[in-house]
C-alpha cells in the first residue's frame, strides 16, 4: 500500500466565532510517529475531537477541511466509526474501570464468547464469556508491551505508569489497530516509565502502527519523532523533521512571536533593588491537587505586576490559592515585614492581601446574588465593612449600594443596576465584579488568577488593561497568574515561571522567546548545560 | 455576547409580562388560579364566605411560622427542613410541660414558646452536626430522620412519667393520649387576642401578630452579618470558605434557628388548633411546610419571608375553600387528598426542576 495512512487537509474550526484551527494540514504515513507539539490551547485537542469524530464538534457547528484516511474521507460522525476504521486513542485521563481485572478492561466489550443453553432462547448477549480465550488475548497484547504484569491483576492500585500501558493494550487488542493517537502520554509518568513508554511507542511504529503523540515535552519529541508539527493559536507554525529541529527552535516555535505593546511601568527594573520586598515567599508548599507546588521562594515588589505563568497542571495556580489559605499549604509567607499565616483565610484577608480566582463561577461570585452583594460581602464578613454600629450587626444598605454603585462606574460594569444577579452578566463583566470583590478589601497585594480565562478577546484587553491602571495609578501591587504567556508579556513587570512545582526562574517579559519556551519546557538548564 | 451590546433589557409591556410570567413561575400561576377557581366555585354553590375567610386567616396565622422555619435551613444550603418533626417535638414537648406544670392562659404560652425554643435550637444544633456528614443529601436524610424521630418519640409519649389527668390515658393511668385537648389551657390565647369581627369575618389579631412577629425577626436576621453569612454559605460553600467563613458552623446555626423556630410554630399551631396531636400526628407535617413554602417561590437553594408568607396562604386556602367545595360537589374526603396532591405535587415539582439557571446567552 502506498500513500500515507492518515491525512488531514486544511482543517479549520471555530466555537462560536472563536477560531481554534485555522488551516491545518497534516499527513501520517504507516509507521510514522507524528508529534504534534503547542502550549495550552494551541488546539491539539480539538484536531484530536475532529479526527475522533467526538460529539462535541458537531454540537458546536461541525469544522471544515478534510480528512482522509488511507485515502478515503472519514465519516468521523462519531467514535466508534472511528474505532472501527481503525483508529486507537489513549486519553490524557485513564479511562479504566479501577474494579475490574486488567484483562477485563483490555477485552470489555469486545469479550470473546461462547453459546450456551441459556443464549439459544435469549441471544447473543447471553452468551458465556470465553475467560481463557480472553486471558490468551489480553496476554498477547500485554507481550507487544513486553508488560510482564499479570493479566488477572485488579486496576485499582496498580501504579500509574502501568494504567498507560493498560490503556495502550486495550488499542492494540483491537485488530485493525492502524493509528494510535496518544494524548500527553508521558504527563503523568516518572522518567523511567516514559522511557520504556517512548521505547514501546518506537516498536509499535515498527510493527507498522501509525502513532500521532501529542505533548508538550520538547526533548522527547526529538527522541522518537519522526515528523513534528508545531500548533500555535490553531495555526500550523512548522512541520520538520528532527533532523532540522532543536529544542530552542521549538520552544520558540512553539510560544511564537505574539507580544503586544508592552505596557508596563518604565523604572521597573529598578524596584527590586532599591526597595524591600513587599511579599516575601518562603519555601512555600502547596497541597492543590492537579496543581501542587513544592517549595516556591518568591520576592514581590510593592508597586511591580509580577506575572506567574508555566504549564497547566505545574502548580503556579497554586501559589495564589495556597497563599490565600484556600487549599492546605506550608512555608512562610511575609507581608510588609509581618508573617501571615497559612491556611486561614481569614488572617489572609485581614494582612492586605485580595484574591480573584481562576475559577470565577466555581468559588469568585454568588450567581444568584446581586452585584452588590458579591462586592461587599467578602468585606463585609472578613474586615467587618458595611455594618452599623449595634449588636445586631445590621448591614448598612445605604453605604454598601454607595460602594457598589462606585465600584460599578470605575471598572465600567456594564449592567441594568447594582441589583442585577451576577448571573446575566458577561464573562468580562463577571470578572469586573471579581475584581471589585476583592479591591473592596483594599488590598496591599492582589493576585488575579487567570483573570482572561473563558472571556472573549475584546473583553480581555478591558480586564488587562483595568489590572494596568490600578496598579499604576492606585498603586495596587499585583501577582498575576496566567497560562497565557503573550497576555503576561503584555502587562508584567516581571514574569515568574513554574514548573513541576518549583521557581524554574524569572524572566523580564521581552527576553526571548525561546528562553520563555524552555523555561516551560523545564528545560533551559538542562539545555544550557548542554550548549557549554 | 459582545461586550458592548449588553445594554439594559427592554421594559415593553409584553417583556414585562414574560418576565413576569417566569418569575412568578408556571407552578404558582395554576396554583393562583385553582384558587381562584375554588374561590368562584365556593360564591356560586352560595357557600358561607364569612366562615371560609375567617378559616382562611386563622389557618394562615396558625401554620406561617411553620413555614418560616423552612426559610434558615434552605438559606444555609441544606434546603428546605424535612427533618421538621424533630423541632415539631420540640414543641410539643414544652407544651406537655406547660401542661403537666398546671400552667395556662399567657404564662403557660409563653413558658411553652421559650422551652419550645430553647429545646429546639439544641436539637437542631445536634441535627446540623448530623447533616455536616451528609453534605448533598440533606433532604433524603432529613426526611427520614424525621420519620425516625416521631416512631422513637412515639415509645416516649407512652412512657413518659406525666401525671396530669387531662394529659394521660383516663384507664391505665399512664402513657399521653394521642390527643390532648388545650381548650381550658393554652387554646386560642392568641386567636382570641384582641380579635374582632368585620363584616362577619373574624380577625384572629393576636395570632397574626405573632406570625407578623416572627417575620420581621427572621426578616431582621437576614439582613444581619451572621444572616448574610449564612445564605453566602448556602450559595456558594467555596465562595463562603474563600470569605474565611466557617461553613459548617454556619450550617449548624441554620438547622438550630430552623428547630426553634419550627418548635414555636407548633406551640402557635396548637394553641389555634385547641388540641395537642401526638405520636404519628407530627409524620407529614414537613411536607406541608415544604410544600406552602415552595409555592411561595422558593427554590431548594433560596426563600426569602416573602415566599413564605404568600405560600402559606396560597396553600392554606386552597385547603380552606377546596373542603366545602368538594363536600357539596364530589364526595367528603376528598379535600384531604386534594391537600395530599398539591403538597406532594408541589414539592416533586421543586424537585425536578432545574435549579442552575443557564449562563449569560
Amino acid at each position: 500500500m502506498t500513500g500515507p495512512r492518515l491525512e488531514m487537509k486544511n482543517i479549520r474550526k471555530e466555537y462560536f466565532g472563536n477560531k481554534v484551527l485555522k488551516g491545518v494540514n497534516i499527513s501520517v504515513e504507516p509507521g510514522e510517529i507524528h508529534a504534534i507539539v503547542g502550549e495550552n490551547g494551541a488546539g491539539k485537542s480539538t484536531l484530536m475531537n475532529i479526527l475522533f469524530g467526538m460529539p462535541v464538534i458537531q454540537s458546536t457547528g461541525g469544522f471544515k477541511g478534510k480528512v482522509l484516511f488511507n485515502g478515503e474521507p472519514v465519516p468521523s460522525s462519531s467514535p466508534e466509526d472511528a474505532m472501527a476504521l481503525g483508529i486507537g486513542m489513549v486519553h490524557q485521563e485513564f479511562m479504566l474501570l479501577p474494579g475490574f481485572t486488567v484483562m477485563e478492561n483490555i477485552k470489555l466489550n469486545r469479550e470473546p464468547t461462547r453459546p450456551n443453553l441459556w443464549s439459544r432462547f435469549l441471544g447473543s448477549k447471553m452468551e458465556t464469556l470465553d475467560i481463557q480465550r480472553m486471558r490468551n488475548d489480553a496476554r498477547e497484547a500485554l507481550d507487544r508491551l513486553d508488560l510482564g504484569i499479570d493479566e488477572m491483576l485488579k486496576v485499582a492500585g496498580l501504579p500509574v505508569g502501568f494504567m498507560q500501558f493498560i490503556e495502550i493494550a486495550r488499542e492494540l487488542d483491537k485488530n485493525n489497530l492502524q493509528l494510535l493517537v496518544l494524548d500527553e502520554p508521558t504527563a503523568v509518568l516518572t522518567e523511567s516509565d516514559a522511557d520504556t513508554l517512548l521505547e514501546t511507542v518506537k516498536r509499535l511504529s515498527e510493527q507498522g502502527i501509525s502513532i500521532l503523540f501529542i505533548t508538550h515535552r520538547l526533548d522527547e519529541v526529538l527522541k522518537v519523532a519522526d515528523q513534528i508539527t508545531v500548533l500555535r493559536d490553531g495555526e500550523q507554525v512548522a512541520t520538520m523533521s528532527p533532523k532540522e529541529a532543536t529544542v530552542g527552535k521549538l520552544a520558540e516555535l512553539m510560544v511564537g512571536r505574539k507580544v503586544q505593546a508592552v505596557t508596563r511601568k518604565d523604572n521597573c527594573e529598578t524596584d527590586m533593588e532599591c526597595s524591600e520586598p513587599l511579599l516575601s515567599i518562603r519555601d512555600l508548599h502547596v497541597e492543590m491537587p492537579g496543581e501542587e507546588l513544592h517549595g516556591v521562594n518568591l520576592d514581590v515588589a510593592p508597586g511591580e505586576i509580577l506575572g506567574i505563568g508555566g504549564l497547566a497542571g505545574h502548580g503556579k495556580i497554586g501559589i495564589a490559592n495556597g497563599i490565600m489559605g484556600l487549599y492546605p499549604s506550608t512555608g512562610k509567607i511575609i507581608l510588609a515585614g509581618e508573617t501571615v499565616p497559612l491556611n486561614n483565610p481569614v488572617a489572609a484577608l485581614n494582612s492586605g492581601m485580595a484574591f480573584v480566582s481562576e475559577d470565577r463561577r466555581g468559588i469568585g461570585l454568588l450567581l444568584e446574588d446581586s452585584i452588590e452583594m458579591n462586592i461587599i460581602v467578602q468585606a463585609m464578613q472578613s474586615q467587618g465593612k458595611f455594618l452599623k454600629k449595634g449588636i445586631l450587626q445590621l448591614m448598612d444598605f445605604e453605604a454598601s449600594r454607595k460602594h457598589s454603585e462606585k465600584m460599578i462606574k470605575d471598572l465600567d460594569i456594564r449592567c441594568t443596576g447594582p441589583e442585577q444577579l451576577t448571573r446575566r452578566l458577561s464573562g468580562g463583566n463577571q470578572q469586573k465584579v471579581c475584581i471589585a470583590k476583592a479591591l473592596t478589601l483594599e488590598p496591599k497585594v492582589l493576585f488575579v488568577s487567570e483573570p482572561t480565562r473563558g472571556i472573549d478577546v475584546g473583553a480581555k484587553r478591558l480586564v488587562l488593561n483595568l489590572l494596568v491602571e490600578l496598579n499604576r495609578k492606585a498603586g495596587v501591587t499585583i501577582v498575576m497568574t496566567s497560562s497565557e504567556l503573550a497576555e503576561l508579556r503584555s502587562v508584567c513587570d516581571r514574569i515568574a515561571i513554574i514548573y513541576k512545582g518549583r521557581l524554574e526562574g524569572v524572566l523580564p517579559p521581552d527576553d526571548s522567546n525561546e528562553r520563555f519556551g524552555l523555561m516551560m519546557a523545564g528545560a533551559l538548564t538542562h539545555h544550557m548545560k548542554e550548549v557549554s | 455576547m459582545p461586550e458592548d451590546t449588553l445594554v439594559p433589557e427592554k421594559t415593553t409591556l409584553k417583556e414585562r409580562f414574560l418576565d413576569f410570567y417566569r418569575d412568578f413561575g408556571v407552578a404558582r400561576l395554576i396554583i393562583f388560579g385553582f384558587l381562584l377557581f375554588l374561590l368562584a366555585s365556593a360564591l356560586f354553590l352560595k357557600l358561607p364566605m364569612e366562615q371560609i375567610l375567617s378559616s382562611i386567616l386563622t389557618r394562615f396565622g396558625m401554620n406561617g411560622i411553620l413555614v418560616l422555619a423552612m426559610i434558615p435551613s434552605i438559606q444555609s444550603g441544606a434546603g428546605p427542613n424535612f427533618a421538621l418533626p424533630l423541632g415539631i417535638t420540640c414543641g410539643i414537648v414544652a407544651a406537655t410541660l406547660s401542661i403537666e406544670l398546671d400552667m395556662a392562659g399567657f404564662s403557660g404560652l409563653f413558658f411553652s414558646i421559650g422551652v419550645a425554643a430553647i429545646l429546639g435550637a439544641i436539637t437542631g444544633f445536634f441535627y446540623g452536626i448530623l447533616l455536616n456528614r451528609v453534605k448533598g443529601q440533606e433532604m433524603t436524610v432529613g426526611t427520614y430522620f424525621g420519620f425516625s424521630i416521631v416512631s422513637l418519640m412515639c415509645i416516649f409519649w407512652f412512657l413518659a412519667p406525666y401525671k396530669s389527668p387531662e394529659m394521660i390515658w383516663p384507664y391505665g393511668g399512664s402513657g399521653l393520649r394521642v390527643t390532648i385537648a388545650i381548650q381550658e389551657r393554652l387554646g386560642k390565647v392568641l386567636d382570641n387576642f384582641l380579635s374582632f369581627d368585620i363584616l362577619g369575618v373574624t380577625i384572629p389579631t393576636g395570632l397574626l401578630l405573632m406570625f407578623a412577629l416572627f417575620c420581621l425577626a427572621l426578616w431582621v436576621f437576614s439582613r444581619t452579618k451572621t444572616g448574610i453569612a449564612l445564605s453566602t454559605v448556602g450559595s456558594n460553600p467555596r465562595f463562603a470558605e474563600s470569605s474565611g467563613l466557617n461553613v459548617n458552623r454556619y450550617r449548624i446555626i441554620g438547622s438550630s434557628i430552623s428547630h426553634a423556630v419550627g418548635a414555636v410554630g407548633i406551640v402557635v399551631y396548637a394553641q389555634s388548633f385547641g388540641f395537642i396531636q401526638l405520636y404519628m400526628a407530627p409524620l407529614f407535617m414537613a411536607f406541608f411546610a415544604v410544600a406552602s413554602i415552595l409555592i411561595g417561590g422558593a427554590s431548594l437553594k433560596r426563600a426569602t419571608v416573602t415566599h413564605a408568607i404568600i405560600g402559606t396562604f396560597l396553600f392554606q386556602s386552597i385547603l380552606v375553600v377546596s373542603m366545602p367545595v368538594a363536600n357539596v360537589v364530589v364526595a367528603d374526603n376528598i379535600a384531604d387528598v386534594i391537600r395530599i396532591i398539591i403538597s406532594n405535587g408541589i414539592i416533586l415539582y421543586a424537585l425536578t426542576r432545574k435549579e442552575i439557571g443557564g449562563d449569560v446567552s
